[in-house]
């Protein structure tokens, strides 16, 4: 069963580039993501440029129409993404738990819609 | 068939039209017109991108505002001062979280109104008036503005920061003026308006293309004013003014850029449509209570521009307009145009009286247009010799090379 894990942080949250601690913060990722795959969990992840680069896209009468943002639904922003594939949600949260910014931020977690068929 | 606009076209002329409406608006719920038009400034760039991609939204002014929005969010969050800021970043999310369609086709409130009675606010100096007006209402560029008034662009830019400043630390609201306030400030919106069109209208200085878009700027922006204070009749007047005194703007300059007498105009080169336009909001107006300066210097104009040759032209009317505006705004420079006409309606020398009684006010010896006048009517008066002393007087006093060349024809042609 798949778990998608959306990361969602302020921004300037969390160890400054440069930082010892940044140095840390990025090699948890990186070990995260090792983990991950050696479980055999990892289907997809990905960090996403700040919220300040969003452009949203609606096709009306036919016609795609372009725009800069939003920006910043709240505070947090989403900022990355796992796509786990656990046994159930028990498991998708603990390794959800695992993910760096889980200490300053929030992880969401949902399951990915099952279609039958 | 024309060629189709490009996107840039669009852009520009959307940008010059929506300008002060989105402006405007953005100001009265951030209260900050520096970050507005950061804001709104950004957004036009956004604009040119994904419209130059996709083609134009429904709604172009919806999408730039909607994007000044986003974007003034995004500074808010990032700015130092957070916390004070949370009423801006409240009322904004409060837009944002409104159903996807909404923003998008959303129509916007006008709140231009508030925006040109803080522009016009007393607190600030006539010229910085002018600029903001200009610049926030008018959506021309800072270098637009300093090359219609000869300055240098840093200038002009140290000016309308400055004005800016004023307006956030002095508190000025961007609001309506109360009632009993209103007729007074109204009043300085439309001088601001009028000094606007002047300095269009005047040939004095400035490239003719730029001098002339700001009398059709000035034209644009009073209409606009004119529609939101309905039961304001000089807005109305000033109006129909404009358009009155801009129906002959190609007559009144010669090939050569000589300035061209009302009398010698071909009045076959003048606007009929902004003289119709004028002439209907005159009769539209005039009945009202609210008789005022604009109307009645705007009801002479209409004389002239309905009159179909020089000779043909009713002074008795014109006579009877300037003794009303005359005991509304008695000055000695109405009683010199009063003058005029009662050298035509009556006699030089009926004129000749009016004008004695005007050689004592306080600086006339030093207004050109006196001396002008005193030449002309001295010479129909057959008093040549004295009548060439004031044309040289009026030479004397004239800054102006093409008015000079003006002066020195009258003269010429007078004096023989």
């Amino acid at each position: 069963m798949q778990f998608m894990c959306l990361i969602y942080s302020a921004p300037n949250s969390g160890p400054k580039p440069g930082t010892p601690e940044f140095g840390m913060f990025m090699k948890g990722y990186g070990d995260f993501t090792q983990t991950v795959k050696a479980d055999g969990k990892f289907v997809a992840g990905d960090a996403l440029q700040g919220a300040d680069t969003a452009t949203t896209v609606s096709v009306r009468a036919g016609k795609a129409e372009t725009i800069d943002g939003p920006f910043a639904e709240t505070k947090e922003q989403l900022g990355g993404y796992y796509l786990l594939d656990c046994t159930d949600m028990d498991e998708a949260l603990k390794y959800a738990a695992m993910i760096p910014s889980s200490e300053f931020g929030r992880i969401e977690v949902r399951p990915v819609m099952v279609w039958d068929t | 068939m024309l060629p189709p606009l490009s996107t840039e076209q669009v852009i520009e002329r959307t940008v010059r039209e929506e300008w002060g409406r989105i402006l405007a608006s953005l100001v009265s719920g951030l209260n900050d017109l520096q970050l507005a038009e950061d804001c709104l400034q950004e957004a036009v760039i956004s604009a040119l991108d994904h419209w130059g991609k996709n083609g134009l939204p429904r709604s172009p002014s919806a999408w730039l505002i909607t994007v000044a929005r986003r974007k003034a969010l995004d500074k808010l969050r990032r700015a130092q001062n957070f916390a004070r800021k949370e009423n801006e970043i409240a009322y904004l999310l409060e837009l944002e979280n409104r159903p996807l369609d909404d923003p998008m086709t959303e129509t916007i409130p006008d709140k231009r109104l508030e925006m040109i009675f803080t522009c016009c606010h007393p607190a600030l100096e006539r010229k910085s008036q002018v600029a903001l007006t200009l610049r926030t209402l008018g959506g021309l560029s800072t270098d637009e503005i300093a090359a219609a008034f000869l300055d240098k662009p840093a200038s002009m830019q140290k000016r309308i920061t400055r004005a800016k400043q004023q307006i956030a630390r002095g508190g000025i609201p961007y609001e309506v003026p109360q009632d009993a306030d209103l007729p007074e400030r109204t009043s300085a919106v439309l001088s601001v308006l009028y000094l606007i069109f002047n300095e269009g209208y005047s040939a004095n200085s400035g490239t003719a293309v730029l001098r002339s878009d700001l009398s059709g700027e000035a034209i644009r922006l009073t209409r606009i004013i004119a529609a939101l204070l309905p039961n304001d009749c000089e807005a109305a007047g000033l109006l129909a003014l404009m358009l009155l005194h801009d129906s002959r703007r190609n007559a009144r300059v010669g090939p050569a850029g000589e300035m061209i007498a009302l009398e010698d105009q071909n009045r076959k080169r003048w606007d009929r449509e902004k003289i119709q336009e004028g002439v209907a909001i005159l009769n539209e107006t005039l009945p009202k209570q609210g008789i005022g300066p604009y109307q009645i210097q705007a009801a002479i104009s209409a004389v002239h521009a309905q009159s179909p040759a020089w000779d043909q032209t009713d002074w008795t009317e014109i006579v009877a307009l300037y003794e009303l505006l005359l005991a509304m705004q008695p000055s000695p420079v109405v009683q010199v145009n009063l003058a005029v006409a009662v050298s035509y309606a009556q006699t030089p020398d009926a004129a000749l009286t009016i004008m004695e009684k005007v050689a004592t006010a306080a600086k006339i010896q030093t207004y050109q247009p006196y001396h002008a006048a005193m030449g002309n009517l001295l010479a129909r008066a057959g008093r040549i010799t004295e009548a060439k002393v004031s044309f040289e007087n009026a030479i004397e006093l004239s800054e102006n090379a093409q008015e000079i060349v003006f002066l020195q024809n009258a003269a010429r042609r007078l004096l023989h």
